[in-house]
């Protein structure tokens, strides 16, 4: 970092100490301030960034640790230093434990005072690099893969790569669960906005106002409790992708808003009267049907074209059973590796009850199953009595309110664990294998 | 014409001052005077910590400057400081008309060495190209082969040259309106 591109605020009540750090720090080439008192660099704090903060610990009014206290609410990784007369050395350990960087007391050696701003900088550096690489990785990782072989899957993932090679909208459909995200993130990291980070918005959980505020950033007072000028999510996805996942949730004046920002690329903060130019990708999300929702009037037909140039359909899991079995298998090493617990695998019992269930809250209910018996499992493999289902007491067919119902789904459950082998299917029946072939054909059957 | 104005403060021995009058000369190629001046070293003392607070000398020595002055250097032999540090070198305003230096811990005596005028003489120089330096808008340069390199004990000093780097030698030419190619030379540059 160069010198000028970091920030010292000097506090201290003494104006002889003020000048002659800020002509010390100056000489340095340091962007440097001095406030007299806690009100005033509290002041100075909501007007502009600070990296390092020199304190003095005893001022009229709030004092030096109680300052401490307040900075490091607003920004917990501000570097503070203490500035202390040599009685006061006790209160200075005390700032110490509270955070503080280091302490200096009066008068400081000139090459003490040099070093400490040294690896103070360094000290700032580096939590900077930490904070940046820790949002890359967090940005670019993809915290899951999709997983699956199944025709349906496959078909998406083709439709994926085909999609990110473009800078087009996409807008991405299915049931809750089914990893809309996940795919959105998977468009992102094979486009050329890859090494920019994607920002997700989750659309339906903020009020109005909040949603506008998130989207767009704010200007310090542009509302109660608008202390400080924030970035918003679109300014934070410039160069990369903003995710808005449950877009059918917004509002009118929002959907508007949101039209107008796609098709210039430009905005402004609430409360701000300054455009600012963005450069991002919009991928969106939804389980709701947003045609029904332009018929009814509550959707922006302009918007859903708009932000819908290609469209990626998510099966739901009942629609790809094959690729139950992998997924259970994923999630369950991924937990024996996090949870560092030796489980391997599933009982055949097990994985036939995850095969025949029907997966209503998709590979979300998946995880949260599988998550669940890793926790309760005592052996190495899952059993069947480790399984529990939130959407039903238990793995059991769905219907059966008749004989022939729940005859119907027995067998279409036993074709499923047999994957369509009649002789096994018929065998574990204990029908032969002609009546087997009628009563699939009477319940219209898929082998 | 524009003139830089050494004034001695209480200085015992005006020898070093021929050589500074020369060397600042050539460095900045501006004019340099000694001029007597009535700077009280008695209302810059502090009596607890034995010691000439120099931003008092500074305030003193910029205050009504004679006409035609362009920067003005103090030079003193006591023991200065800013009330945060122990001590100091000496003090500049920044991109301002005033300087001070001292001669105080630039004597080899005062580490308990035998005195040696050669090494003192060169000391000051330095310090006083730094800080007027300063008064030209230089800020502390990174590049230890630069004169303008932060020196925070006395062993710093001797380690770096009375140079300017080429760099710092850009700023001054902007800060003072010279172009680039106005043959302003460094007596330094050039010489191999």
């Amino acid at each position: 970092m160069k010198p000028e591109e970091i920030g010292i605020l000097i506090v201290d009540d003494e104006a002889s100490v003020r000048e002659s750090l800020y002509e010390w720090f100056k000489a340095d080439g340091y962007r440097v301030a001095t406030a007299e008192d806690a009100t005033s660099a509290l002041k100075q704090l909501q007007d502009n960034p600070w990296d390092i903060i020199l304190l003095d610990i005893k001022m009229p009014g709030m004092d030096g640790i109680e300052l401490q206290h307040r900075i490091k609410e607003i920004d917990q990784n501000i570097v503070t230093i203490i500035i202390t007369a040599f009685a006061a050395v006790d209160t200075a350990i005390q700032a110490l434990k509270d955070g503080a960087f280091d302490y200096i007391t009066k008068p400081v050696d000139p090459d003490d005072l040099s070093r400490l701003i040294r690896n103070a900088v360094e000290k700032r550096r580096l939590i900077t690099e930490n904070l940046q690489l820790r949002h890359q990785i967090e940005e670019l990782q993809l915290p899951d893969q999709v997983v699956g072989e199944s025709p349906a899957i496959k078909k998406v993932m083709e439709m994926v790569n085909t999609v990110a090679k473009t800078d087009s909208t996409v807008m991405i459909l299915g049931e809750s669960g089914t990893g809309k995200e996940l795919i959105a993130r998977a468009i992102h990291s094979r486009s050329s906005r890859r090494y920019f980070p994607i920002i997700t918005i989750n659309c339906g959980a903020y009020p109005e106002g909040l949603l506008e505020s998130e989207l767009f950033g704010h200007e310090k007072g542009s509302f109660t409790g608008a202390m400080y000028t924030r970035k918003g999510k679109l300014e934070m996805a410039d160069k990369g992708t903003l995710f808005l996942d449950e877009i059918g949730n917004i509002t009118e004046k929002m959907q508007m808003d949101l039209l107008r920002v796609i098709e210039t690329k430009k905005f402004t903060r609430l409360g701000g009267d300054k455009t600012i130019d963005c450069d991002f990708r919009v991928i969106s999300a939804t389980n709701k049907d947003l045609e029904k929702a332009i018929r009814e009037g509550s959707f922006r037909e302009d918007l859903y074209y708009r932000l819908n140039v290609f469209s990626v359909v998510l099966p739901p899991l009942r629609e790809r059973r094959s690729d139950i079995p992998l997924i259970a298998r994923y999630f369950l090493n991924k937990y024996a590796r996090s949870m560092n617990k030796n489980v391997t695998d599933f009982s055949p019992q097990a994985l036939e009850t995850f095969s025949a269930y029907d997966w209503p809250g998709n590979i979300r209910e998946v995880r949260n199953v599988v998550e669940r018996a890793m926790v309760v499992t005592k052996g190495s493999k899952i059993q069947v009595e480790d399984l529990s289902f939130p959407f039903s007491a238990q793995a059991t067919p769905s219907g059966g309110e008749t004989l022939e119902d729940v005859e119907r789904a027995h067998i279409e459950k036993i074709l499923a664990q047999t994957r369509g082998n009649i002789a096994q299917a018929a065998e574990i029946l204990k029908i032969s294998r002609l009546t087997l072939y009628n009563k699939i054909e009477k319940y219209h059957l898929k082998r | 014409m524009t003139h830089i104005s050494l004034v001695p403060i209480g200085l015992e021995d005006h020898a070093y001052l021929a050589a500074l009058e020369r060397f600042v000369a050539d460095t900045f190629r501006l004019p340099t005077r000694v001029d007597a001046r009535e700077i009280s070293l008695q209302d810059a003392f502090d009596p607890n910590r034995q010691q000439y607070n120099s931003s008092l000398l500074l305030r003193q020595l910029i205050a009504a400057p004679p006409r035609e002055t362009e920067r003005i250097l103090g030079v003193v032999d006591v023991d200065l400081f800013i009330p945060i540090l122990t001590f100091v070198f000496g003090e500049a305003q920044l991109k301002g008309i005033g300087a001070i230096v001292s001669l105080h811990r630039l004597h080899n005596r005062f580490y308990g060495l035998p005195e040696d005028r050669e090494l003192t003489t060169e000391r000051l120089l330095k310090e006083a190209i730094h800080e007027l330096g300063h008064t030209f808008g230089l800020i502390h340069c990174s590049q230890p082969q630069c004169v303008m390199n932060s020196s925070t004990y006395v062993e710093n000093i001797d380690q770096k040259p009375a140079e300017l780097c080429p760099a710092c030698q850009r700023t001054i030419r902007a800060e003072r309106g010279a172009p680039a190619n106005d043959g302003f030379r460094f007596p330094w540059w050039g010489k191999k």
